[in-house]
């Protein structure tokens, strides 16, 4: 049984120039100790469909889903006490930035004992207990002592390790984290990932990583989910994807990657993502695809077959070929 | 493969002064208080423009057969004076209509000298910082530190009483708000990358002050201009009741307070109206700040 | 000519006074501590390394906004330390730079076109027709359209203002363009437009570029040459080609193994560097990498390595990788 299961899941807000879709309709099956990675450029509603996963979305949202279930659990009938003990606890969120998502005003210890305290009850010495024991399996040295520091005396790095450290004080059985190194350098980006790793071996936890960095997703995530402009258009097994992408948008995207490519000027993908207000009317991506016939510009596609990725196209790619391609187009 | 054409999504909406304002209206009729406000000033100022026109007497004209009568919905009164007279047989009416102009005028002169002095200090401690930003800004402490209707007094009792000095007075008192804002302003603008942008270009110090980062600053200059314009009549009146500002038979509404002091038992017209005139005034331009503040304050909005 | 030595920098260093509160002395940050390097016309020299390791305060010396507070930076043949001002105002046509951020590199209030042409109105006595002319003939070479020169820059993509932004710099024709981190903010397929127009405006009018990145992918598509640096001293200088396939420096070598590469097929050697990027006010005795070198021994703490030449690599490190010929 999944861990996670969405079904249909869309997200629209309410603007000054009316509705939004940020979300539309993507389905995210999430398998207990799986590492599965959302993938797109900004725009495409990564970050948005986990929030309202989360409940973290702003009055303005519409939430709307066929199935929301977290381990057999219908999260969408469920009473608000028992979704705070799934949210947060079972499952865990870490975001991009590690200087603004941690409390200013509290120190690092404070703020990792209040979550043991509401989530957990324990009293105040297993609180210290567990909290150090939290800072030394996420890698900080001298734990006892950093329990008093403040978040603006600790590194970006740190104190990423330190709101790990409080993502995953209740053992969460799904952690998601949303762009967790973008904000950092290389080298510590190195670790984070790798910590990460450790952490979701350790525990046996499923991992979500959303990220926009197309090396973060091949070196981690076994899974990948791809979207575009609010919807999912592919989602493979991480060596198919880069292998063998099935979505047009895929394929460009990773032939777009200066470190995929040998000649000096590289195939990039023309125009701009989509916005509110001019978004196309078939296939969104039809107006950047260079497949894109007039079925593309006129009807949007529905998702394909597992077996070519889920892609949502007319022309779905097998090795790097369009599938059903109109013959008098291709001449 | 083949080269797709550049398909730039084109963005079809207008661009210019006309745009620019359509956009601030929409924001600015987002709140309907602000609107409110916006109508009774632009109609204080008609009133202020045509006050010759409209005012059925003439503001000093004594009336000595009508001392202190009513309005007109009270037994004694008349038609002829429909807000009553004061205690000299001014037509009190026409006295407000005429101290309308007052009021614009002092805030206007108020919020244009501090406003030009506070962005002078302001830009050039912003921009030069180190000795000169110290300098300017514990004088503008030293400003703050004293209650500003005190330092107008204290002022206004130097220069003398009249409403040129209360004026001079006020504008020095409220200018080191512009002058922190003004700071605030300019130094996160200065840290932004078109600022060293320009300077690469080669742009000296003061084009770079003046032309490049000045109107980034302006949005909440205009906001404090907007309510420090209501602190001003309001400054103004106050000094004018003590007797320190615009002197008798000035038709300023302080100075119509002060002088109808004794008659509050009596007469309560000759009190009220005034009152009520300033506290209108006031108020509507507030609440047009309000708006303003939420049309131009980038911090506040929405995409 | 292609390869024209346009720019040398020798030794360039960069200190700040850095206060503490009232009662202690000031520290000095050693922002820059000795770079030498040299641009040429028609090449691109990247410049690489994480936070703090003096990328920016190198980008402000290039571009005169500030000045060395030791070492000599000849550029077009004219020391810039001993110029006088008026001279140095004529520099600074030849010098140009493109920031990261492409939102906060255009200022809000000012038209695209009126952008472009400003640097053409305060520098030279063009007309109000001349200028314009030319602000529409680069809004053509960057790929934007004559309809845009009324725009305001809220109203473009983050790839469009880094267009502009380009299109900018190249207003005055000049030799040097400095690329502070110009595609890091974009999306990756925008990104590769920006780098393609980066790449095609270089063969155009033979410019010099100092690439400053801390994604080495993207170093790897752009660059001639690579100086890699850590807390303000360059490491490691060489070709790319060499940089890339045998780095000396065991900071470079941590550094390629730490980037994500975008290949699930691929098996890496993973160098993972312990601790933190220290803090450059107080930065290690000696050479400044050791508590995080795999390979430190006693002399490294005891004192900073000289840079020296090992198979066309300038590397300032006491144990290099050495690669059997």
């Amino acid at each position: 049984m999944p861990l996670l299961e969405i079904d249909n899941l869309s997200v629209t807000f309410q603007t000054a120039g009316g509705l939004f879709t940020a979300v539309d309709r993507i389905s995210l099956h999430i398998e207990p100790s799986e590492i599965v990675s959302i993938v797109g450029e900004s725009g495409s509603g990564k970050s948005v469909a986990v929030l309202a996963l989360m409940g973290l979305l702003p009055w303005t949202a519409t939430v709307t889903a066929d199935v929301l279930r977290f381990d057999g659990q219908d999260l969408t009938t469920i009473t608000k006490p028992e979704l705070r003990k799934i949210i947060g606890c079972q499952m865990a969120m870490i975001f991009q930035e590690p200087m603004t998502s941690l409390n200013p005003c509290f120190t690092v210890g404070f703020q990792l004992t209040e979550t043991l305290k509401i989530h957990l009850g324990m009293n105040r010495a297993e609180q210290k207990r567990r909290a150090i024991e939290l800072l030394e399996l996420v890698g900080i040295p001298e734990p006892e002592k950093r329990l008093s520091a403040f978040p603006h005396q600790l590194s970006g790095g740190m104190n990423q390790r330190v709101m790990i450290a409080i993502a995953i004080s209740c053992n969460p059985r799904l952690l998601i984290a949303d762009e967790p190194t973008t904000a950092l350098d290389v080298t510590i980006q190195a670790q984070i990932l790798d910590l990460l790793l450790k952490l979701q071996k350790e525990k046996g936890m499923s991992l979500v990583l959303i990220t926009h960095d197309m090396g973060v997703v091949a070196e981690t995530a076994e899974r990948v989910f791809v979207q575009y402009a609010g919807q999912q258009v592919e989602q493979q097994p991480v060596k198919g994807l880069f292998a063998r992408p099935h979505h047009p948008y895929t394929q460009a995207l990773l032939n777009s990657l200066p470190e995929r490519s040998n000649s000096r000027i590289l195939p990039s993908i023309a125009g701009i993502v989509p916005g509110q207000f001019d978004k196309p009317q078939g296939c969104l991506f039809s107006p950047r695809c260079h497949y894109a016939t007039d079925l593309c510009r006129e009807k949007p596609p529905t998702a394909g077959p597992v077996e070519f990725g889920n892609a949502l196209c007319h022309y779905p790619l097998a090795d790097g070929v369009p599938t059903n391609y109109p013959q008098e187009v291709r001449a | 493969m083949t080269e797709i054409a550049l398909q730039e999504v084109v963005d079809n909406r207008p661009t210019g002064f006309r745009a620019v304002l359509a956009e601030f209206w929409s924001y600015f009729s987002e709140n309907r208080g602000a609107v409110a406000g916006l109508v009774f000033f632009v109609g204080v100022i008609l009133v202020a423009v045509f006050a010759d026109f409209i005012a059925p007497h003439g503001p000093n004209h004594q009336y000595r057969d009508a001392l202190l009568q009513p309005p007109f919905w009270q037994d004694g009164g008349s038609i002829k004076f429909p807000l009553g007279t004061d205690a000299i047989g001014r037509d009190m009416l026409s006295r407000l209509i005429h101290g309308a102009q007052y009021s614009l005028f002092i805030g206007c002169i108020v919020v244009s000298i501090s406003l030009v002095a506070g962005i002078i200090f302001g830009l050039l401690a912003g921009f030069f910082r180190g000795r000169i930003d110290t300098f300017i800004m514990r004088i503008m402490d030293i400003v703050l530190a004293f209650p500003s209707l005190l330092l107008a007094l204290v002022l206004v009792a130097i220069l003398g009483p009249s409403l040129i000095n209360a004026m001079i007075a006020i504008a020095i008192v409220q200018q080191p708000h512009y002058v922190r804002l003004t700071r605030a302003a300019v130094m996160t603008e200065m840290t932004k990358d078109y600022v060293t942008a320009a300077r690469v270009i080669g742009i000296r110090s003061l084009r770079l002050m003046f032309v490049t980062i000045l109107p980034n600053c302006m949005a909440p200059l205009i906001v404090q201009a907007a309510l420090s314009f209501s602190s001003a009549i309001l400054d103004a009146a106050a000094l004018g009741f003590l007797g320190m500002g615009a002197q008798p038979p000035t038709p300023e509404w302080g100075t119509m307070l002060a002088e109808a002091r004794e008659f509050i038992l009596r007469a309560w017209w000759v009190v009220t109206f005034p009152g009520v005139a300033i506290l209108t005034t006031v108020l509507a331009i507030n609440m047009m700040g309000d708006g303003l503040r939420d049309a131009l304050d980038p911090k506040l909005k929405r995409s | 000519m292609k390869g024209d030595v346009v720019l040398t920098a020798k030794d360039l260093t960069r200190h700040y006074h850095v206060d503490r509160g009232t009662f202690r002395k000031p520290a000095v940050l050693k922002a820059l501590d000795g770079a030498t390097f040299t641009l040429a016309k028609g090449r691109t020299l990247a410049v690489v390394g994480e936070s703090g390791c003096g990328k920016s305060t190198l980008a402000r010396l290039v571009t005169m906004i500030e000045k060395p507070t030791s070492g000599t930076l000849n550029i077009g043949g004219i020391d810039i330390t001993s110029a006088d001002k008026g001279t140095l105002m004529g520099l600074h046509k030849t010098v140009q730079i493109v920031f990261q951020d492409p939102y906060g590199s255009l200022n809000p209030r000012q038209k695209i076109g009126h952008a472009l042409e400003e640097p053409l109105l305060v520098n030279t006595t063009m007309g109000k027709k001349e200028r314009r002319d030319a602000a529409l003939k680069i809004i053509n070479l960057v790929g934007l359209r004559p309809e845009h020169y009324d725009r305001y820059p809220h109203m473009f993509s983050g790839g469009q203002r880094q267009r502009i932004a380009v299109a900018r710099a190249l207003m005055l024709n000049p030799n040097i363009v400095v690329l502070d981190e110009p595609v890091s903010a974009l999306d990756v397929s925008i990104q590769a437009q920006i780098l393609n127009l980066i790449v095609s405006l270089q063969e155009q009018f033979d410019l010099a570029y100092l690439f400053i990145s801390h994604d080495l992918s993207v170093v790897k598509h752009i660059a001639d040459e690579v100086m890699v640096m850590y807390l303000g001293k360059p490491v490691e200088s060489a070709s790319r080609d060499t940089l890339f396939t045998k780095p000396h420096h065991p900071y470079t070598r941590a550094l390629l193994s730490a980037t994500p590469v975008a290949d699930p097929f691929r098996v890496k050697e993973r160098i993972v560097l312990h601790g933190e990027l220290p803090s450059p006010i107080a930065p290690p005795s000696g050479c400044t990498f050791h508590p995080r070198c795999p390979s430190m021994t006693d002399i490294c703490k005891e004192k900073a390595p000289e840079t020296r030449e090992i198979d066309g690599c300038r590397v300032a490190c006491y144990h290099p990788k050495i690669y059997s010929s």
